[in-house]
């Protein structure tokens, strides 16, 4: 029996039911025989009046198989093209059936399964927000490429057509039809297949209906083609604005403006093998390998609870306390509410606490007047937080998340004032960016639930909530840890206690490097630039400036004091020295500190602080440095700090590394983060490229040894 | 040894707006060239019959301006069918590109006589209608970084360190030098009158020239490039500089080249030619060089191939007497000035495209006029021409006086 039922009604109308082996109906070996042996029967059927493409899974249609994609290497170009070429011939032989054909999509039709739909002459949507449709591969270094660009290209013009398939935006059932997605929707999922027939039926004598708009004759693209100057002017300015953003990082974007240019330039057979010659380009990108296995692969590992603990069961918090309602605990508290849990904020005064929760109300009052909520949720959602000056209030908390100043004595008072407050096996965690868990612990009277859960800023926004385990943390207590970020919806990484944790270490090593760069006379401008030029989010002194120099002095010297760093562990010493030269001789604490940081700034302009270069810039070394040195120094310095952190236990896997740096320390996404950067770099090739740059800029950049040990037993960082 | 390329006479259109309201909007291009055509023979008497070819610049060379403009303007001018005829298109250097290749041709013995020029109606072909990938393909230009001229130009003056004032100020003396020039009838012997079939003139004299602007009047014009810059633009092309902060926009349409409609023709020949005709030389063409830079570093091109002339010829830089630079936009003559150290008393003497416009594939082959009558009225020896183009190409020609 095919996995692709075939069910032939009273009128004539064929149903095909996808229904292939595993949770979803996608692009791969089998769907090539179900679907050939399909059309096969479909061409020679007799008496046929209409086709229903449905599924019996709850997505429609998931898209193409990304193992097999992330598993062809350089070189397999010619497989890929004759591949999605193969595809393409499929979904053209349903253009080409002389009866009408409906896609009658129940769920989720993404990437291959939104190409297939644009195949069919009519597509009918479930009206739910379970149903998601649209062309997100860009998001994976990929393109759409069994005709999804050509397709949605005619169907919606240029314009249109390109934020959905340069930015990867997907399309809801409420909103489906306005974007011109579907023709129409059903309010019930039981009226889809109804529908679909009747549609058919009404259109048994309407020869149009079995025409693809782009095979009638005298079809017009809405907008107009290349000549009109409307769309010349889209074609010319496109590329500008892409690359602004993507800085010649990412090749997917770029590969998909040009094949949607030629959509509305050349024939459409034409467009769409160029389509095909692209998407096999694209497939064996190093960015496609990076973001797939990150993207997709650890990323889903990681929410799947891959770092959580095994044998304990799933928890639910019902009650958080948040302590501390200022720029975090504010943050904590709304995505709390907003996942449904109880939550009580909780700080020196109620006004304070008030204040923290009006945060709450600003974004929700944003959200509603953007009609992306209601003031019913916004009202329940409000609800849910209940400000408060009373340690009492905290009774019955299943989580307490203290989020104060880091400051130790402060935390170790509250955690004593506050702890015994706790429901009965209650979980402490406290919100640290640099304090050692451990130490934090110490005046707890239950370490062993004792966790740190570091958010970051802004916490509504910011994706990633690093978990630290203190030495004493109990596996239960990091699992329903785990269980608590899940349910506020973000993604969790678990990292050992060690100066910095994970992602603090990671993010200031380019920026030291950065400060090191500039004392040896370096244009800042320049390492500034070059940092976005690796793609970086913003450039390392600026990054540095918006997190404050302050901040950086403080933590440096909080180590120094506890002695969990001695001042020979540093190995940017002179990025530190120019540092507290700032904060302390200049009163340069960052954008928000003093007189401003490395840059001074007037609203949203920021212009170099002169005298940065008037006491550090020196000719000859600028010159003396090429671009890419100075590009390799920012990126390898985070590089090699993350494999520092695996070697020495602090990372526990490599997903986490990953995702890890792309979400919580900026790594530019088309490295999938930074150590699978190295996976396509080359491990050799990193090798030899540290050896290079230990040599001219120091030992610091030595290669850690667990590269060499990956690379001798022919493995790769997975 | 090659043979001489004498420049027998070199003539042109009076300039004009470049769009509906301009005096020259009614003329086509063949009908501006061969206006100039006509004139050439009616000057010299000319046996059309000897003239081996015509050659002409074009730089939007498509709808009544394509299709090799060169032959129909010969046809058009009631010329010898014996002319074959031939377009050029090497952007803002088709006109002097033309000037220069019926030099090599006249001096390697091949031809005897070939008019050389260009023609360019803007406001009947507007900029951008050939199109081309530089702008319109999104392939090339994300793997070239390739940005409109004016976004360029504005990276030149933010990389010179030259402000608003500095280009305005620029701008300010081409317009009074332009204004005097033409006052004092230094263009005289060169502009053609466009006349109608009637023979009633239709324009007789360059009509864009502001003489009555003032450093005021021209910083409160607004730079012309900042929305392109914002819509990615400067971003894009400063990935490509990372020393650089911003772009500083200072080019507006006061301190860039007039967009205007005009023709240029060279009669450029042999010393048979001069014989057989009876025709006397006024200048010689020394050299010629095309030279092409980083496409976003537009204005060292003009440099490179005016020290190329200098080689060619033997030449220093002190035995040229008076240099013109085409004023595409006031950064491209203030870098010109730069690279070679020049004085600005003796660039753009007559003032430049600032003030008269730049017929783009015209230009060229009209600024050898301009040249050529300003040695002739100052009595002195050589002059430099040379004018940048898009993809960093730069041309530049010497001519010495004879």
């Amino acid at each position: 029996m095919s996995v692709f039922d075939y069910q032939k009604d009273k009128d004539g109308i064929v149903t095909i039911t996808m229904d292939m082996t595993g949770p979803v109906n996608a692009v791969n070996d089998e769907f090539g025989v179900a679907m050939s042996e399909t059309l096969d029967k479909l061409e020679s059927e007799q008496g046929l009046t209409g086709v229903i493409f449905a599924s019996a899974k709850k997505t429609f249609f998931a898209g193409g198989d990304l193992k097999v994609i992330l598993a062809t290497e350089p070189g397999s170009e010619v497989e890929l093209f004759e591949s999605v070429e193969e595809i393409k011939s499929f979904l053209r032989r349903i253009e080409k059936l002389p009866v009408p054909v409906v896609a009658a999509i129940n769920g989720a039709a993404l990437g291959g399964g939104f190409e297939l739909c644009l195949a069919c002459n009519r597509r009918i949507a479930w009206n739910d927000l379970s149903v998601e449709i649209g062309l997100p591969e860009v998001q994976l270094g990929l393109m759409p490429g069994a005709g999804g660009i050509v397709r949605l290209t005619n169907l919606l013009g240029l314009q249109n057509a390109l934020p959905y398939m340069l930015e990867g935006k997907k399309v809801r059932g409420p909103k489906a039809e306005s974007a011109g997605f579907v023709h129409e929707t059903v309010a019930e999922l039981d009226e889809l297949l109804p529908r679909s027939k009747a549609w058919i039926l009404e259109n048994q004598n309407n020869t149009q209906a079995t025409v693809q708009p782009w095979d009638q004759k005298g079809h017009k693209i809405p907008g107009g083609n290349i000549m009109r100057p409307s769309v010349a002017q889209v074609a010319v300015a496109a590329p500008h604005m892409l690359k602004k953003n993507t800085r010649g990082l990412m090749p997917a974007p770029e590969r998909i403006l040009e094949t949607a240019v030629e959509s509305v330039t050349i024939g459409f057979d034409a467009a769409m093998k160029i389509e095909s010659r692209k998407f096999a380009g694209l497939a064996t990108s190093p960015q496609a390998k990076n973001m797939i296995s990150t993207f997709f692969f650890q990323l889903n590992e990681i929410n799947a609870g891959n770092s959580r603990p095994e044998g304990y069961e799933i928890t639910e918090v019902k009650k958080v306390g948040v302590v501390g309602a200022g720029m975090m605990g504010q943050g904590i508290a709304y995505v709390a509410a907003k996942a449904g849990i109880e939550v009580v904020l909780k700080d020196v005064s109620l006004e304070a606490a008030e204040k923290g929760k009006s945060y709450s109300e600003k974004l929700l009052d944003k959200a509603v007047s953007r009609g992306r909520s209601t003031v019913e949720k916004k009202e329940k959602l409000l609800s849910l937080i209940h400000a408060t000056d009373k340690d009492e209030d905290l009774a019955g908390c299943d989580l307490v998340v203290e989020a104060v100043f880091e400051d130790m004595g402060l935390k170790h008072k509250i955690t004593q004032d506050c702890e015994p407050r706790l429901a009965e096996g209650g979980v402490w965690a406290s919100n640290t960016s640099s304090l050692p868990i451990t130490q934090l612990a110490e005046v707890s009277a239950k370490p062993e639930n004792f966790i740190g859960l570091h958010f970051f800023s802004p916490v509504d926004k910011m994706p990633l909530v690093e978990i630290i385990c203190g030495q004493h943390t109990s596996d239960e207590t990091l699992a329903k840890a785990f269980d608590f970020v899940i349910k506020i919806k973000k993604t969790p990484i678990v990292v050992s206690d060690k100066a910095g944790f994970f992602t603090g270490r990671a993010f200031t090593a380019q920026i030291n490097e950065a400060g090191q760069m500039i004392t040896e006379g370096i244009d800042p401008i320049r390492i500034d630039n070059l940092g976005k030029a690796i793609g970086m989010p913003v450039g390392p002194l600026t990054s540095n400036d918006e997190v404050s120099l302050n901040l950086l002095v403080k933590i440096r010297n909080t180590h120094l004091e506890t002695g969990l760093a001695t001042p020979e562990d540093d190995k940017w010493p002179a990025a530190s020295a120019l540092r507290e030269t700032l904060v302390n001789d200049f009163n340069r604490g960052g954008r928000y500190h003093g007189d401003g940081g490395y840059f001074d700034y007037d609203g949203n302009k920021k212009v170099l602080w002169p005298k940065l270069k008037e006491m550090y810039f020196d000719e000859t070394a600028n010159s003396s440095i090429d671009n890419r040195d100075i590009k390799d120094r920012l990126m390898f310095s985070s590089v090699i700090e993350t494999l520092l952190c695996l070697e020495e236990g602090v990372l526990r896997t490599v997903a986490d590394g990953n995702v890890g740096s792309v979400f919580g320390v900026g790594a530019p996404p088309w490295t999938g983060g930074y150590l699978q950067f190295i996976n396509t770099y080359g491990l050799q090739r990193f090798v030899d490229r540290c050896g290079e740059l230990a040599d001219r800029y120091g030992d610091r950049f030595k290669v850690p040894s667990i590269v060499s040990q990956k690379l001798a037993s022919g493995e790769t960082f997975q | 040894m090659s043979n001489n390329a004498y420049i027998y006479d070199a003539v042109r259109t009076p300039r004009s707006k470049g769009k509906k309201e301009g005096a020259l909007h009614e003329v086509k291009p063949i009908e501006l060239g061969a206006g100039l055509f006509r004139e050439l023979q009616k000057r010299h008497d000319l046996d059309t019959t000897y003239v081996d070819d015509v050659m002409m610049g074009c730089n939007a060379a498509v709808g009544e301006q394509g299709a090799d403009v060169a032959k129909t303007i010969a046809l058009h001018a009631g010329w010898s069918d014996s002319i074959p005829g031939v377009q050029m298109d090497r952007y803002c250097a088709s006109g002097l590109d033309a000037v220069n290749s019926a030099a090599q041709n006249v001096m390697s013995g091949w031809n005897e006589l070939i008019v050389a020029g260009g023609v360019e109606s803007m406001s009947r072909i507007p900029m951008g209608t050939a199109g081309g990938a530089f702008l319109f393909d999104p392939e090339f230009v994300m793997n070239h970084t390739s940005v409109p001229q004016g976004v360029a130009a504005d990276k030149v003056a933010t990389m010179g360190g030259w402000t608003r004032e500095d280009v305005d100020a620029y701008a300010l003396a081409s317009q009074k030098r332009a204004a005097n020039a033409q006052t004092n009838g230094y263009f005289d012997k060169s502009v053609v009158p466009v006349v109608d079939r009637n023979g009633i003139t239709i324009l007789d004299r360059d009509d864009a020239i502001k003489a009555d602007t003032n450093m005021e009047k021209l910083a409160s014009l607004n730079p012309s490039f900042v929305q392109m810059g914002s819509m990615g633009m400067d971003d894009h092309l400063l990935q490509k500089y990372p020393h650089i902060v911003e772009i500083n926009h200072v080019h507006t349409p006061g301190n860039s080249s007039g967009i205007v409609d005009g023709a240029g023709a060279v009669l450029v020949g042999s010393e048979k030619a001069g014989k057989d005709l009876g025709l006397t030389p006024r200048g010689r063409i020394l050299a010629g060089a095309v030279t092409a830079t980083d496409p976003s570093l537009i204005f060292l091109g003009p440099s490179s191939a005016a020290e190329r002339c200098l080689q060619i010829a033997g030449l220093k830089q002190n035995d040229v007497d008076l240099w013109e630079i085409n004023e595409a936009f006031a950064s491209a003559v203030l870098r010109y000035i730069e690279d070679l150290n020049l004085n600005h008393d003796v660039v753009n003497v007559n003032g430049g495209a600032i003030a008269l416009g730049h017929p783009l594939g015209a230009t060229g082959a009209m600024l050898i006029s301009t040249m050529l009558d300003e040695l002739e009225r100052r009595g002195q020896k050589r002059a430099m021409i040379s004018l940048c183009a898009a993809g960093g190409i730069g041309i530049s020609t010497l001519i010495e006086r004879i």
